[in-house]
């Protein structure tokens, strides 16, 4: 079982909102059911330049993340939206209910979309997020992540997750990453630093595949 | 190949997932509304519902408000429609199906003794 385990009670907030009942039997008519499609009156210019969204430059370590989402099968899904959001370099999201006291930046709003290409590509220009505390247990602190959310194209393949950077010494101590139980799996969730998506005098590079359930009936 | 695993949307969603208001799956439809609880019967303040009509393909999100509530307008002769819920404390999306037409709210409970039916996905 590769995906997360939905009861767990390391992070502490699964306690009164994880579901326990055994899951019902999906019905037929739901595996061949496509799923909402979205074109390019969904997307504004700049939707994937979360640099370039405020007249100044967002602050701190300029990153290029791309990647490709594919079927379970291994073929690219095309005209998939992708919508991401990030706390900021500092670790802190544009958010009212975030009081971890590190700065916002005035040019920094932490949101983007795209729709993926013919070969199922999308592209992100963004600012690496900073790890920031949160309440969970004692010094809890969450590893940088961006949140990633992706329609595919039937809607059994919806996806809502989160993509980490390498490397991380947070990974050990932090109960979300963990609740996906095989590491295996866990390494599915960790983007790959690529000096070929790097792009020379401007911004690091970094790989992630996105691999939804199967397309049926192709 | 292994899919890549879900993870919580969190507290902070509504960065990314709420452009505009994205609640109308039909101009002229029928409110539908209802209130995301936890196991307490608490509501959850900083959930989202994703609703979808699988007749006419129209879709829709609406994020709770302080008291849970969510709502949509919704085709007057929709009669199944899917609701996949994300929330803070939900490492991974459930999916739910609501009947229609009905009189009054559509509550979706979490946890405890009147858990919804979530379905396999």
């Amino acid at each position: 079982m590769s995906d997360v385990t939905v009861d767990w009670p390391d992070y502490r907030s699964t306690e009164f909102r994880a579901p326990k009942r055994p899951l019902a039997t999906l019905p037929e008519e739901l595996h061949a059911l496509e799923g909402p499609v979205f074109g390019e009156d969904a997307l504004q210019p700049l939707d994937n330049d979360l640099t370039k969204q405020h007249e100044g430059e967002a602050l701190g370590e300029r990153i290029v993340v791309t990647g490709r989402v594919l079927d379970d099968g291994g073929r690219p899904l095309r005209g998939a939206l992708v919508e991401v959001w990030q706390a900021n370099a500092a670790g802190r999201y544009r958010h009212e209910v975030d009081r971890h006291p590190a700065p916002l930046d005035p040019s920094f709003s932490g949101a983007g979309r795209c729709l993926t290409d013919d070969d199922g590509r999308y592209r992100f220009t963004t600012v690496k997020p900073g790890a920031y505390p949160w309440g969970n247990h004692p010094n809890a602190w969450r590893p940088a992540h961006i949140h990633f959310s992706v329609f595919g194209r039937m809607f059994t393949q919806r996806l809502v997750t989160q993509m980490y950077f390498p490397g991380d010494p947070l990974f050990e101590h932090d109960p979300i990453f963990n609740a996906v139980r095989d590491p295996k799996a866990r390494e599915l969730l960790v983007a790959r630093f690529d000096l070929e998506t790097t792009e020379p005098d401007w911004a690091l590079g970094y790989q992630w595949d996105i691999v939804l359930r199967a397309t049926p009936f192709e | 190949m292994m899919h890549t695993p879900s993870q919580t949307v969190g507290p902070f969603f509504a960065i990314g997932l709420s452009r505009t208001d994205q609640h109308v799956l039909d101009a002229n439809g029928a409110e539908l509304h209802g209130r995301l609880l936890d196991g307490r019967g608490e509501p959850v303040p900083d959930g989202v519902v994703e609703l979808y009509d699988p007749v006419t393909r129209a879709w829709g999100r609406s994020a709770t408000d302080a008291e849970g509530v969510f709502r949509f307008l919704v085709p007057r002769d929709a009669s199944r429609l899917w609701a996949y819920v994300f929330a803070r404390g939900l490492l991974r999306h459930q999916l739910t199906a609501i009947d229609l037409p009905r009189d009054g709210p559509f509550d979706i409970h979490l946890q405890g003794e009147q858990e919804t039916t979530f379905y396999a996905v």
